[in-house]
């Protein structure tokens, strides 16, 4: 079948990810993909606003009352790096060095899985202060707007492991290169929500 | 694999359109499902012309009431309109672009059977305890109060449906980039293939809007959260805007296909090229564009403020600017043609007058000012349904007719098929004609009964004595089916005669691999050109050689059933019953379990091999 066919180092194809037709239409749809998430996280983000700080009485914590920026900054910082080590991973995989993408495909799901850890440890500690997702608006909008980037986080996650199960031990062919190259889209696409939930609710959060 | 002509059992048949990925049967499906919806919203809107036809009447109480009418408008937008324009879109477009199947045929597959499965637990309300009441549009303040699962049944099941038909909009958006036979520019694309294009990209946009506000609802219902509950700091509005800036691109969604239908039929049967193609090109885009602009037309009553109505009033009246410039066309391609009066042609003609009454009674809506009076009148009912019935439901039905022998391989019955028309046509107009004046004298929509002596009587009567048409219509329509197809007289390639575009070059219906070898595209009209040469078929663009397909697969099934245990385990966790936790596991494990296999377990599908091909000719099969 020739999309298990052997490659070597001089036959492997520059852009791997689009060199069959599967593959060129795995691209464009899952950029299709992330065009609707974008939208989806758009109107998430949109609710999160009108909803900021409404909360039914005034002993509620409000949002400059819950957020601390070292935790958060942190988050932000492995979630950024991951992004990066992603690149490193795909730029491997460009040169048909599997071992090399493995290991920074490796490192890039435990940055992920810090980042998951610390969000979880941050909703614990928001509901000790009385932040539910059952107490207020607020708070429902706050958890399903984060809360639906950390399950896509998480999901990333799970997907990046498979793949690497999947395919520790057949090696790169131009059947598995595409689907490499599009959970790094997928990763980076997190990343950047990230960088808008970081901005509009936590930095602007502070504020107030 | 040449064995698909040969006769089978019905299990095996069963079985194969269970696992099938190949979008031609898909396609049926579609048209089945739907169609059985369109029944059943059918039946639901003769129940409430019964229950109106006369004043103080107590065919249905009032609570039932509610649930038929809120049954009748999801299942026809969601479960019969939308999956019938699928129908077309399966079955047609590929072979348009001449592509041998869609760029994802197992996605595909997940798309019908979330949509079907999506439709039966919507459905299932009816026998579990009663059917959502708070209109199509679910608002938030109604929906949150309302007793029951109903509305539990409304958001769960548009959701599942709702994945379905983003995955679809995709699907087709690729393959319509990457698919196309060499030759195929974009500027030859025939009409219908771009309006799938345009309509696929507004699913994409406008489906996510309508996940997120399910999503809140569901969050609201079942699991405790507070966006729409104005004591806890909710905000009941953001339900609205979440529905509309899905809900009026929706109606684009429904509409544009119907052009595409209405614009193949029109150059078809005037003989003509279409007038002014790349103007039509220009206005589906601009329509699509637009659609996203004016979603607020639908609030102008909810206190948005008067910039906001005045801004959303202008937008919405510039969309009757590209909409004229699709009538004109249509116009002036018959003009100086040799128009042939078939069935379609039928509806097509008759589609002009009624949509532009639609497209009047929109802008007279549009005039914010004016809409306090007529939102939420029966004016807004007659409105909406001479654009949805006038231009929708007579695109689906011209389609039926139209696409029939491609499908299916035989031609429906030209008498019977005009008699439909007919009764269909008279009946609508009688119905929903005389609702703008009900609108006008203030009978508001969505009411139970009326009393006597307030100038409604006639009007409801007549309005009713017109629903009993048109079912007359659909039902000589199911027998048309019937006749047909246990006659099953077998039709060629271009059984009409004037086909113009690919999918008339190829037979009826084309063999699983659609073209044997890729044509070449030398303009629009790529068939009709090679006609008018004297050729009879197209010119091949490649040699004969292996091709390549896709394995069918049961996982698509399997997925889509998980999600609807799932919904279960949701929807009755609320009442605290000990295995509805369970249940939503065990659904959600089966779903992820076929992801997780579909991922892990590789198909690169199967090679039909060059000698096989050949073999096809010698048994007549002619591609
Ligand atoms: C020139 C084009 C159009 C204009 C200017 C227009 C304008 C409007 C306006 C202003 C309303 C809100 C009325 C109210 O609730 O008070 C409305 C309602 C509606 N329109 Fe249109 N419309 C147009 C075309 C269409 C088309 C093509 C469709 C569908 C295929 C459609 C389907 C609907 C539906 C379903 C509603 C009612 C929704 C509901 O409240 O349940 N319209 N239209
Ligand atoms: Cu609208």
């Amino acid at each position: 079948m020739h999309a298990e066919e052997k490659f070597t180092y001089e036959t492997w194809p520059a852009a791997p990810e689009k060199s069959t037709l599967e593959a060129k239409n795995k691209f464009l749809g899952f950029w299709f993909f992330l065009g609707g998430e974008t939208v989806l996280f758009a109107s998430l983000f949109a609710t999160y606003l009108a909803l900021k700080d409404k909360v039914p009485n005034t002993n509620m914590p409000l949002a400059k009352d819950l957020f601390e920026l070292p935790l958060t900054f942190v988050a932000t910082m492995l979630l950024l790096t991951s992004s990066l080590t992603s690149v490193y991973a795909m730029y491997h995989m460009k040169n048909f060095a599997f071992s090399k993408m493995m290991v920074w495909l490796g490192i890039t799901a435990l940055l992920g899985a810090g980042f998951l850890g610390l969000e979880v440890y941050e909703f614990s500690h928001y509901v000790h202060e009385g932040h539910k997702f059952t107490s207020s608006a607020f708070g429902s909008a706050f958890y399903t707007l984060v809360g639906f980037h950390g399950g896509h986080v998480a999901f990333g996650l799970l997907w990046c492991i498979t793949l690497m199960l999947r395919n520790a031990k057949r090696g790169l062919n131009l059947y598995n290169a595409p689907k490499f190259y599009v959970f790094s889209l997928y990763w980076h696409f997190i990343d950047v929500v990230w960088v808008f939930i970081f901005t509009v609710v936590y930095l602007m959060g502070m504020v107030g | 694999m040449s064995t698909y002509a040969q006769k089978k059992g019905f299990g095996a048949t069963l079985w194969d359109f269970l696992t099938t990925v190949d979008h031609k049967k898909i396609a049926i499906l579609y048209l089945i499902a739907g169609g059985l919806f369109f029944l059943v919203g059918g039946l639901e809107a003769v129940f409430i012309r019964i229950q109106l036809a006369v004043p103080n009447n107590d065919f249905v109480s009032a609570g039932l009431f509610n649930e038929i009418i809120t049954m009748h408008g999801t299942t026809m937008i969601f479960l019969a309109a939308m999956p019938l324009i699928f129908a077309f879109m399966n079955a047609v477009m590929p072979l348009q672009i001449g592509a041998r199947d869609v760029a994802f045929p197992f996605v595909n597959a997940v798309s019908f059977w979330l949509f079907f499965f999506g439709g039966v637990f919507l459905n299932l309300s009816w026998f579990l305890g009663g059917a959502p009441d708070a209109g199509w549009t679910s608002y938030a303040s109604l929906a949150i109060a309302s007793k029951g699962h109903g509305v539990d049944f409304y958001i769960l099941g548009l959701q599942i449906s709702g994945f379905g038909t983003l995955m679809g909009g995709i699907n087709f958006l690729v393959t319509i980039i990457n698919m196309r036979a060499p030759g195929m520019t974009y500027m030859r694309m025939p009409l219908f293939t771009w309006s799938t294009f345009v309509t696929s990209a507004l699913i994409l946009f406008a489906f996510p809007p309508l996940t997120v506000g399910l999503v809140l609802m569901m969050f609201d219902r079942m699991f405790g959260a507070h966006f729409f509950e104005a004591a806890m700091g909710g905000n009941t509005i953001i339900w609205e805007h979440l529905f509309w800036i899905f809900g009026h691109p929706e109606v684009y969604i429904l509409i544009l296909p119907a052009f595409g239908i209405f614009s193949e039929i029109f150059s078809m049967f005037s003989r003509k090229r279409l007038f002014g193609y790349s103007s039509m090109v220009f206005a589906t885009v601009l329509i699509g564009f637009l659609g996203f602009m004016v979603w607020a037309h639908h609030m102008f009553t909810t206190g948005l403020g008067p910039v906001a109505n005045a801004i959303f009033a202008v937008a919405t009246m510039a969309i009757g600017v590209p909409t004229g410039i699709k009538i004109f066309n249509w116009l002036f391609t018959m003009w100086g043609g040799s128009v042939k009066f078939t069935t379609p042609m039928h509806y097509a003609f008759a589609f002009i007058p009624t949509f532009v009454a639609g497209g009047v009674t929109g802008v007279m809506l549009a005039a914010a000012a004016a809409d306090y009076q007529y939102h939420d009148t029966y004016f807004v009912v007659a409105h909406f349904h001479y654009v949805i019935v006038g231009g929708v439901v007579f695109a689906l039905l011209a389609g039926t007719h139209l696409y029939w022998p491609k499908m299916f391989g035989t031609m429906l019955n030209e008498t019977l098929g005009k008699i439909t028309f007919w009764t269909f046509f008279i009946g609508f107009h009688m119905t929903f004609f005389i609702q703008h004046f009900l609108g006008l004298w203030g009978m508001p929509r969505r009411v139970f009964t009326y009393l006597p002596g307030q100038g409604f009587e006639t009007a409801n009567a007549v309005s009713s004595f017109g629903a009993a048409f048109m079912s007359v219509g659909v039902i000589v329509m199911l027998i048309n089916i019937i006749v047909t197809s246990v006659k099953n007289v077998k039709v060629g390639n271009d059984p009409w005669g004037d086909g113009r575009t690919l999918e008339w070059a190829i037979p009826s219906p084309p063999p699983f691999y659609n073209f044997k070898q890729l044509p070449l595209v030398r303009g629009l009209d790529a068939y009709w050109i090679e006609k008018m040469e004297g050729k009879k078929g197209m010119t091949p663009a490649e040699p004969l050689g292996d091709i390549h397909m896709p394995n069918s697969s049961f996982l698509p099934f399997i997925m889509s059933l998980g999600l609807f245990i799932a919904a279960f385990g949701a929807m009755y966790h609320v009442d605290k019953v000990s295995w509805a936790l369970p249940v939503m596991i065990l659904g959600l494990l089966i779903t992820f379990g076929a992801m997780f296999t579909r991922s892990v377990k590789d198909d690169h599908g199967f090679h039909i091999h060059k000698e096989e091909l050949m073999d096809d000719d010698d048994k007549g099969v002619k591609a």
